[in-house]
């Protein structure tokens, strides 16, 4: 009984730091279809930004909370002037320059704060379940899932910045003639995306070893989940993190973590088989 | 003045092309033509924090023997290739090396994975090969010296001590390991070690490199029970583990003991809570307190302020170059044959680390193995094992009767 309750906790644990990692890139991709490989990246600044400032001796939680998002979010701003504004619509040469930035700044990161391995400690400790332990920190990324979706969902759906981004998306032209200028939603839209990655970043440094190079370990995971979620951005990113969360921590318990990875990949291949346009294309259409 | 394209064109490539020019410029400087010393180490990607101070120790030798009126009457000069965690660069450069610069000795390879893509070209070109790093054992080639330690010289040490010098002895192991020919034949070695000591492994659970989610695997520790952990988990991602087992609540539970934990810089990143107690066993640690030991510590951080946590790797590359020194001052010359012979008698060194000496039959090196526990965020040492033979790979290599051979033999336990 309490075996299966923690490891259920693990598998909620798998998903939903899953879901924190992706909504960024499906805000990004989802939106804007800018395939962004220095995604890992971003993550990877909002994890410095919180150990560089909560190691300068700022709170953790205002480290992980503000710093992370607001920081990278203003990265990404400048990302979008200076480099993605010039791409949109162009999809190969997208993913060619945004590789290049993200060996760019895995170089600059390095240079600046140098190749070792950064962290802060975890919060909040751990607690009894039976004779198992956890710690209260997985339990706090799934309220974090749960209270992000809530929000981009509510921004989406009920503001008129949501109305006008997911006009824009449909149809920019058609935006155009109504009065609103795409260019300043693509690059709110896109410093919104680096700021959820960043904010990913900041919560899972606590529980990394952060390095410069971290982010490609995330990277892949991350466009499996968003092309098997599909177009819509909630309803997918949610459907596919779980259902690869649950895979790949069920995997890596029942057998060993290299299986759990294989039955992740292979899970992942057998349903962009099944449903070509994800499953948000198939099951939750018309959500977001 | 107007800058035309065509004119910084012609300067931009003035600039690299003097560059290029510069070791001939300083060979008539000299007077002498400069031996040239290779190495192939990682200076960036993920493996970089262990690759740096291999680097600067080279570094640092050369410019003590240098001073010292460099060797044989020429100076020494570094030709080293940043490798950048790659393999196929290592394969490249290997070749640039030995093909074109020509150098007299090449020192490098961090991994087991990058020692063996460079191997055979430097048996290939007749290049003499030191490896400096501890490894899992069984390199047998009259090419190459392999100067780090093997399981039978550290994690012999390390398994009985943790099973007996914790708090209550310990039965039940469970070992994690990174999925590579390291963490797969160090698993076997403590599997083995754990057997000899009476006790019974559990489980071995091995890690791709870019995991950096372990709940399942604490929790599949904590529906089994062991009464000891044994880790070969390595890099940067792998560090996450001690993180959130300490977040579960574990660190007081079960102690923990490593044959890689401290070789980058995981004492100093985690805090005390998340490393104190767990062990280690090396050939070298930069807490080591012998007059040797703080001597080359000093002349290292003088050297490169920032330099990451000096491990065995880069004591184990200060004193392979030495050990090649020593070789070519005896042979009384660089040519390869004579360098390899020289060595052969069983030179030694007294190094940072102690006494180093070279074992003819295996090209492998006698030294101390110390153990070591974390405590507040730094290693204490707490058990010296002076002149730990190689016996691993004693046991199925043997160069004085097999001159000829050249393979890595996997020990079968």
């Amino acid at each position: 009984m309490d075996l299966s309750l923690i490891i259920a906790l693990d598998v909620v644990n798998g998903a939903s730091s899953l879901f924190l990692l992706c909504l960024g890139l499906a805000i990004i991709f989802g939106m804007m279809k800018i395939i962004n490989l220095a995604h890992g990246e971003f993550v990877m600044l909002g994890a410095y930004a919180t150990v560089i400032s909560a190691n300068a001796g700022l709170n953790i939680w205002i480290a992980m909370l503000v710093v992370a998002p607001l920081s990278v979010g203003l990265v990404g701003l400048v990302i979008e002037r200076c480099l993605i504004r010039f791409l949109y619509g162009r999809l190969v040469d997208s993913m060619l320059a945004t590789w290049g930035l993200s060996l760019c700044l895995i170089g600059l990161v390095t240079t600046i704060f140098g190749n070792t391995i950064n962290g802060v400690p975890t919060p909040l400790g751990g607690f009894q379940l039976g004779a198992y332990r956890s710690s209260w920190y997985t339990i706090f990324l799934l309220a974090m899932a749960v209270l992000m979706m809530a929000l981009v969902y509510g921004v989406l759906r009920f503001t008129r910045f949501g109305l006008v981004a997911r006009a824009v998306m449909l149809n920019p032209g058609m935006a155009a003639t109504l009065g609103v200028n795409p260019a300043k939603v693509y690059m709110a839209t896109f410093g919104i995306g680096a700021a959820v990655t960043g904010l990913a970043g900041g919560l899972l440094a606590p529980v990394s070893g952060i390095t410069p190079v971290m982010g490609t370990a995330f990277v892949a995971k991350c466009f499996i989940t968003v092309v098997g979620g599909g177009a819509a951005i909630i309803s997918g990113t949610l459907s596919a993190a779980g259902l690869f969360g649950f895979v790949n921590q069920l995997g890596a318990f029942l057998t060993t973590p290299v299986y759990g990875e294989v039955i992740l990949f292979l899970s992942a291949i057998l349903l962009i088989r099944l449903l070509p346009q994800g499953i948000s294309g198939r099951f939750f259409k018309g959500t977001l | 003045m107007a800058l035309s394209r065509r004119d910084l064109l012609r300067t931009a490539a003035a600039v690299p092309l003097s560059t290029l020019a510069m070791p001939a410029l300083l060979r008539s400087a000299r007077g002498e033509t400069p031996i040239l010393v290779g190495s192939l180490h990682d200076q960036s990607g993920p493996i970089a924090a262990s690759g740096t101070p291999m680097v600067e120790s080279l570094k640092l030798g050369i410019a003590e023997v240098n001073a010292a009126g460099g060797l044989l009457g020429r100076p020494l000069q570094l030709v080293h290739y940043d490798t950048q965690s790659n393999i196929q660069m290592y394969s490249q450069y290997a070749q640039q090396l030995a093909v074109r610069d020509k150098v007299a000795v090449v020192h490098g390879g961090i991994t087991s994975a990058s020692r063996e893509a460079i191997r055979p070209t430097f048996n290939r070109f007749r290049v003499l090969y030191f490896y400096n790093v501890l490894y899992e054992g069984g390199v047998c080639d009259r090419n190459t010296f392999c100067t780090g330690t093997t399981p039978a010289q550290t994690v012999e040490k390390l398994v009985p001590y943790a099973m007996t010098k914790g708090a209550k002895p310990a039965k039940k192991v469970y070992i994690i390991a990174a999925d590579y020919n390291y963490g797969q034949i160090t698993a076997k070695w403590m599997q083995k070690y754990v057997k000899d000591q009476g006790g019974e492994t559990v489980a071995v659970d091995f890690f791709p490199l870019d995991v950096t989610n372990f709940g399942p695997t604490i929790s599949k520790i904590q529906s089994v029970k062991p009464d000891l952990l044994l880790s070969a988990l390595v890099g940067g991602n792998h560090t996450a583990f001690y993180r959130q087992w300490t977040s579960a609540g574990m660190k007081d539970q079960i102690p923990i003991a490593s044959t890689t934990f401290g070789l980058v810089n995981e004492p100093t990143t985690l805090n005390a809570a998340e490393s104190d107690g767990i062990l280690g066993a090396y050939g070298y640690f930069e807490e080591l307190t012998t007059p040797a030991s703080t001597a080359y510590v000093a002349k290292l951080k003088k050297q490169s302020p920032g330099i990451p946590y000096i491990s065995e790797l880069a004591a184990g590359t200060y004193e392979g170059f030495y050990l090649w020194v020593e070789g070519v001052k005896k042979a009384g010359s660089i040519d390869r044959m004579a360098v390899t012979e020289a060595l052969e008698t069983g030179l030694s060194f007294d190094g940072p680390t102690g006494k180093v000496t070279v074992d003819h039959a295996t090209h492998h090196v006698t030294r101390n193995a110390y153990l070591a526990a974390v405590k507040d965020r730094k290693w204490a040492v707490r058990e010296t094992y002076p002149d730990a033979k190689p016996q691993d790979t004693a046991a199925v290599c043997n160069l004085i009767k097999n001159p000829r051979d050249n393979k890595q033999y996997e020990i079968s336990i």
